[in-house]
C-alpha cells in the first residue's frame, strides 16, 4: 500500500545535475549526505532525486554553496 | 561540423602582422598582448585571427563565443598541446592537461574536495601568521616577494603536506618564481630557445630538484613515518620499482610537485596583491570589508569554515580583483578537428583562443566595465553568475579551474588575518601599480611595495 505521510509534503521539487559542469567537489555531500553522495572518483549520485521537507535548508544550501553551480532545484508540479 | 564548406567565409584577420622573420604578432604579444586581442575584437568581431610565429590563433570573444569555447569537447578543442612554454618547467613525461575525467580524480588525490577545506582553511591562517611573525611590527613590503613567498608555503602545506612544507624556506619560493618567469611567449617558436629568462628557468629548475632530493635523503636516513602521518612525498617515496628501486626519481617528483602548485600560486598570489591595490584606493569600502570581519570574529577570533563562506563584501571585492585583473589573460586550445564558429570554419591544428582579460571587461555584460565595483556582486546583483560566458577568470564550462573554490576560500582566509591585525598602505603612486605583460605568466611589475603597521 503507498502510504502518504502528512509530515513529509510539502516541498515537491526535483534536483537536477549539470553532468557537463559537477566536478566532484563534494560540497553538496557534506552538506546533505543524505540526498547527495559522491564517489571517491568524484562521480555524484542523487540519493533522493525528490528530497523530503526535512533535507530542505540541507538542499539548498547545497545548491547555493556548490563551486560550480551544478545543481539546480526545479518545481515539481 | 567535419564537411567543409567550400563557401564559408574567410576568418578575419586582424592588422599589424609583423614581417619580422615570419613571426607574425609575437612581439606584440610579448609586449601588450591585452592591446592585441582587444584590437583583434575591435577589427573583426566575435571571431577573429592573429597570428603567432608560424600558427595562426583564432581568437574568440564575446559570450556566445566563448560558450562554444568552453563547451567544446577535448574531441574538439584540446588543451594538451596548446602549452607548450610549460613543457620545460614541468619537465618531459608530467602530463599539464588532463580531461575532465581525470580532473575529478585529480580533485580527489589532491586534497581539494571540500572535506578537507576545513582544514586547510586553519593551514592558511597559520602560514599568514608565520609570514606576519617574521616582522611583527611590519613595514615596507614588495607585494609580489610577499604573496609569492605566502602562497609557496600554503600551496605545499594543503597540497603537499604539513611536513614537506615545513623543510622548505624562502629558496624554494625565490626559484619557483623563476621558473615562472621563464613563460615567454617565445616558447611558440623554440622552447629552448638560447634566452636569460629560459637559461634562468633551467637552472632553477634544478635547484628545486637538488632542495627536493635534499629532502629525500634526509627522509630515507630517518626511521618511517607513520602511516598517518605521512604526506604525498612519503607516499611517492614508499612507491617501489619491481626490481626494488625507487619508482620515481627526484626529477619526477619535483616535477609532478611543480605542476601541482603552479595552477594555483602566480593565480592566487597576483589576485591577493590586486585585491589590497584595489582596495587600499577605496578606504569607504575598505572600512566595510573590515567592519564585516570584525563582526564576523567579535565572538570567537577563529575564524570558522562557514564564517569563511558568509564574506560577501571580501568576497565582491576579490571577485572584481579577478575581474578586472584576471590571472589568465589569454586561454588557449588546439583544434583537433574542422569546428565552424558563427559560420567560420576553423582548420585542424589552429589554436583556438579565449580571453578573460577581454572577456571580463564586456561592455555588453558589465556597466562601466573599467571601473572597480564590487557592488557588482552585492545585493541580489550577481553579475559573475548572470554572465557564465564573460565573466571569466576561472575560464567556464567543463574545464573550469578545479582551485576556485580553494583559491576563494584562501583568499578569504589571508585576508581575514592581514585585515584585522594591520593596516596597509600604498607607498608608490597609483598608477605604478601594474602588471608585467611580458611573459605568459603574468605577475605585477616590480617594484610594488605597500607599508604595513599593526591595527
Amino acid at each position: 500500500m503507498r502510504t502518504y505521510p502528512f509530515t513529509e509534503r510539502g516541498w515537491r521539487v526535483r534536483i537536477v545535475v549539470d553532468r557537463d559542469l559537477c566536478q566532484g567537489h563534494g560540497v553538496c555531500e557534506s552538506e546533505s549526505p543524505a540526498v547527495f553522495s559522491v564517489s571517491k572518483a568524484g562521480v555524484l549520485t542523487l540519493l533522493q532525486e525528490r528530497p523530503t521537507e526535512s533535507e530542505r535548508r540541507a538542499v539548498e544550501a547545497a545548491v547555493k554553496y556548490c563551486p560550480t553551480h551544478a545543481l539546480t532545484i526545479v518545481e515539481d508540479s | 561540423m567535419t564537411a567543409v564548406n567550400a563557401a564559408a567565409p574567410l576568418l578575419p584577420r586582424v592588422s599589424g602582422e609583423g614581417e619580422a622573420a615570419g613571426t607574425g604578432h609575437l612581439e606584440e604579444l610579448r609586449v601588450d598582448p591585452i592591446g592585441l586581442m582587444e584590437r583583434t575584437r575591435a577589427e573583426c568581431g566575435d571571431v577573429g585571427t592573429f597570428r603567432l610565429a608560424d600558427r595562426d590563433v583564432v581568437l574568440l570573444t564575446g559570450p556566445e563565443a566563448n560558450e562554444i569555447f568552453f563547451r567544446a569537447p577535448e574531441e574538439d578543442l584540446d588543451q594538451a598541446e596548446a602549452y607548450p612554454f610549460m613543457t620545460p618547467i614541468f619537465g618531459e613525461g608530467v602530463v599539464f592537461d588532463a580531461s575532465p575525467e581525470e580532473r575529478r580524480k585529480a580533485l580527489h588525490n589532491q586534497a581539494l574536495r571540500d572535506k578537507f577545506m576545513r582544514g586547510h582553511a586553519a593551514t592558511i591562517a597559520a602560514e599568514v601568521e608565520r609570514m606576519l611573525a617574521q616582522a611583527p611590527k611590519g613595514g615596507d613590503i614588495d607585494l609580489l616577494d610577499w604573496f609569492a613567498e605566502l602562497t609557496i608555503y600554503t600551496s605545499s602545506a594543503c597540497l603537499i603536506g604539513q611536513h614537506f612544507r615545513e623543510q622548505l624556506d624562502g629558496r624554494f619560493a625565490s626559484l619557483y618564481h623563476d621558473l615562472e618567469q621563464g613563460t615567454d611567449a617565445l616558447a611558440y617558436v623554440d622552447p629552448y630557445a638560447d634566452i636569460p629568462s629560459f637559461r634562468t628557468r633551467d637552472a632553477a629548475r634544478v635547484g628545486l630538484v637538488q632542495l627536493v632530493e635534499a629532502i629525500m635523503v634526509t627522509r630515507a636516513a630517518a626511521p618511517p613515518p607513520e602511516r598517518d602521518d605521512r604526506d604525498l612525498l612519503d607516499v611517492l617515496m614508499s612507491i617501489k620499482a619491481e626490481d626494488g628501486s625507487d619508482h620515481f626519481s627526484a626529477d619526477i617528483i619535483t616535477g609532478m610537485f611543480i605542476s601541482m602548485m603552479f595552477a594555483g600560486h602566480h593565480t592566487t598570489s597576483g589576485t591577493a596583491a590586486w585585491t589590497l591595490i584595489e582596495l587600499l584606493q577605496r578606504p569607504d569600502y575598505l572600512a566595510e570589508v573590515v567592519a564585516e570581519l570584525d563582526a564576523l570574529t567579535a565572538d570567537d577570533p577563529e575564524i570558522s569554515y562557514q564564517a569563511l563562506r558568509e564574506m560577501p563584501k571580501l568576497e565582491a571585492a576579490i571577485k572584481e580583483a579577478l575581474r578586472l585583473h584576471p590571472p589568465l589573460i589569454i586561454l588557449l586550445r588546439v583544434a583537433k578537428s574542422p569546428v565552424d564558429v558563427g559560420g567560420y570554419q576553423i582548420p585542424v591544428g589552429t589554436m583556438v583562443a579565449a580571453s578573460p582579460s577581454v572577456s571580463n571587461r564586456d561592455p555588453q555584460a558589465f556597466v562601466d566595465p573599467e571601473a572597480f565595483d564590487p557592488a557588482r556582486y552585492l545585493d541580489g546583483r550577481e553579475d559573475d553568475v548572470g554572465n557564465p560566458w564573460s565573466w571569466i577568470p576561472f575560464g567556464a564550462g567543463r574545464h573550469r579551474c578545479v582551485g576556485a573554490a580553494f583559491a576563494m576560500m584562501q583568499l578569504k582566509a589571508i585576508f581575514s588575518v592581514l585585515l584585522q591585525r594591520y593596516e596597509f598602505d600604498l607607498t608608490q603612486p597609483h598608477d605604478t601599480y601594474r602588471n608585467d605583460h611580458s611573459k605568459m605568466v603574468v605577475q605585477l611589475a616590480q617594484p610594488c611595495v605597500a607599508r604595513m603597521s599593526p591595527r
